[in-house]
């Protein structure tokens, strides 16, 4: 007896080693470093001196990282809400097809999210390219002049919103058509034969029965939206004017541009504790409402 | 029943031409990647003049692309393969050994969903250089290695399986690893090829870990190389689309071939995280 528990401890600590030493060196470690780095004035390789909070009593003394705040913040209001709510649009649309029909849809309104971020920063620096590209003619048309949107304050941040909902998007639609398949078809019936319109139908069956989606997609988007770099780096690098400088980019920045370790890992740590509280609150929202 | 049926019809065509918008873009990337330089800056056409392959013949022949390719494919191959073994184990024993701080493992892994790897670059880059692996294939590897929802999503999957399958296995004198991998594995084979492509598919696709931790050009992945085409020649917009849809081809195919477990692993993974 006790040698078999014996060595089916001796099992579980064999299947368990590899992921658990992995995850204690690539990850544990690096969240323990992160705070730990975070109050030394360390450069991004080599030993640094604690200073306390200094680091973060530099944070805020800077300008950029207040406008990174800023951007981040604008860019999660520009696409978080229009996201979901286009997704769930979307979906709505393709629910109603059939067959073959909506596999077809399905991929072309999937396809984007599948593509590497720079891919799709490569195809829309082309499809909005000031002097030859194709969407110039609709901006043209709607501004009456052509106009370098990367390249302008006010234009940037929403174009980089609207390339990243392009490229996001499937997913989003992907959850919202999971969810909307199982909404019972009796429902509708039920109210179409008491004379529901599509509208009634949509207000007082799809929508009540898609909410939870609706609040899992929001949550997800605003996690997801929190934590973006990619596109911004690689279609306008943080400019015109720091117009679209965001957080990551500020850690970017301190410690791999101009050697701040330290610093840059304090601004780490500022998005480290947004992104868990905003979990953290999403995770008792949703366990309340379960209940 | 008039009515509706013209209603339906509108629906129909609003649904498809938003939905050919929706993927015009990529269309344009690859009718321009066939054009000729000259065509792409001269007029607006949607179907080429002439069908020219000189910007493939570049992006192939004339830039690190082949390197770039060997590159992201031993790691995302890598990547993918390391983590499947390591999550199923990890996940096979949670679920069916009982052992102590099993609970406690169990609720760390959970808790680490809220961690965005994004801010752990810094201390990663540091550890790796410390590991002297900058600009290796282990340095891109490594800290991609511990993907949580996988061992939540398997241990999900080998909880359901009947208890009785484990024990006759015992009394037939398999030890865990043999169950394991003869028994457990293979009777959730859907869910581990749909876990394997996605894998595959975000490895392919990462950007900044890769970017921060290559610095010359021959190490770099398809996703960080293809963006420095264009500083080294210039903005030729046929080879740029080339070149993207080179980079692009390998995950496209993949999510082609293998639409409906992409999807299965993307919707089990999100309603886990929920």
């Amino acid at each position: 007896m006790m040698k078999e528990r014996r060595s089916k401890g001796l099992t579980a600590v064999l299947m368990i080693a590899p992921f658990v030493i992995t995850y204690l060196t690539v990850f544990a470690y690096p969240v323990y470093n992160m705070f730990a780095l975070s109050f030394t004035d360390a450069p991004l390789i080599g030993e640094g001196r604690w200073v306390g909070f200094d680091n973060y009593a530099k944070l805020l003394n800077q300008k950029l990282f207040f406008t990174s705040v800023w951007n981040t913040g604008y860019f999660v209001v520009l696409t978080v809400v229009p996201n979901t709510l286009i997704g769930l649009g979307l979906a709505l649309m393709v629910i109603r097809l059939k067959g073959w029909l909506q596999s077809l849809v399905l991929v072309l309104f999937f396809l984007p999210y599948i593509l590497p971020v720079s891919v799709v920063t490569q195809i829309w620096e082309w499809v909005l390219d000031q002097q030859f590209g194709i969407a110039q003619y609709l901006i043209e048309f709607f501004t009456g002049r052509r106009i370098s949107v990367f390249r302008d304050p006010i234009w940037a941040m929403p174009m980089v919103a609207l390339v990243t909902i392009w490229w996001t998007n499937g997913f989003n639609l992907l959850l919202f058509i999971a969810g909307l398949r199982n909404i019972p078809a009796d429902y509708y019936e039920a109210a179409t034969l008491d004379g529901a319109t599509r509208w009634q139908c949509f207000q007082r069956i799809t929508w009540p029965l898609i909410w939870p989606v609706t609040a899992l997609v929001l949550t997800l988007q605003l996690i997801l939206q929190l934590k973006i770099f990619d596109q911004v780096y690689l279609m306008t690098e943080g400019g015109p004017f720091n117009s679209t400088y965001v957080l990551l980019q500020l850690v970017y920045r301190e410690a791999f541009r101009l050697n701040h370790g330290g610093l840059g890992s304090a601004v780490a740590v500022f998005l480290f504790l947004i992104i868990v509280t905003v979990s953290v609150l999403q995770y008792q929202l949703l366990r309340v409402r379960g209940r | 029943m008039q009515r509706k049926s013209i209603g339906n019809i509108l629906l129909l065509a609003l649904t498809l031409s938003v939905a050919c918008m929706w993927a015009f873009p990529i269309y344009w990337a690859v009718v321009t990647s066939v054009k000729a330089e000259h065509e792409v800056v001269s007029k607006t056409t949607f179907i080429p003049d002439v069908f020219n392959f000189s910007a493939y013949y570049f992006a192939l022949f004339e830039t690190n692309l082949a390197a770039w390719y060997v590159n992201s494919l031993v790691t995302s191959v890598s990547v993918t393969i390391i983590v499947i073994l390591i999550s199923v184990m990890c996940a096979y024993a949670l679920s069916q050994i009982v052992f102590p701080g099993r609970g406690l493992l169990y609720g760390i892994i959970l808790a680490s969903f809220m961690v965005p790897s994004q801010a752990l670059v810094v201390s990663q880059f540091v550890l790796m250089y410390r590991f002297g692996l900058i600009n290796s294939w282990g340095g891109i590897i490594l800290p991609q290695l511990i993907i949580p929802v996988v061992v939540i999503v398997y241990k999900q999957f080998f909880d359901s399986v009947p208890k009785e399958l484990r024990e006759a296995a015992k009394l037939d004198g398999c030890g865990d690893f043999q169950i394991l991998f003869r028994l457990y594995l293979p009777l959730n084979w859907g869910i581990t090829t749909a876990l394997a492509i996605i894998t595959y598919i975000m490895a392919w696709n990462a950007f900044l870990w890769p970017f921060l931790v290559t610095n010359s050009e021959e190490m770099m992945t398809v996703t960080v190389g293809i963006t420095q085409v264009d500083d080294a020649f210039g903005v030729k917009y046929a080879r740029d689309m080339a070149v993207a849809i080179l980079a692009a081809m390998p995950v496209a195919l993949a999510y082609l071939l293998f639409q409906k477990r992409v999807t299965q692993a993307l919707m089990l993974s999100s309603g886990i995280k929920g």
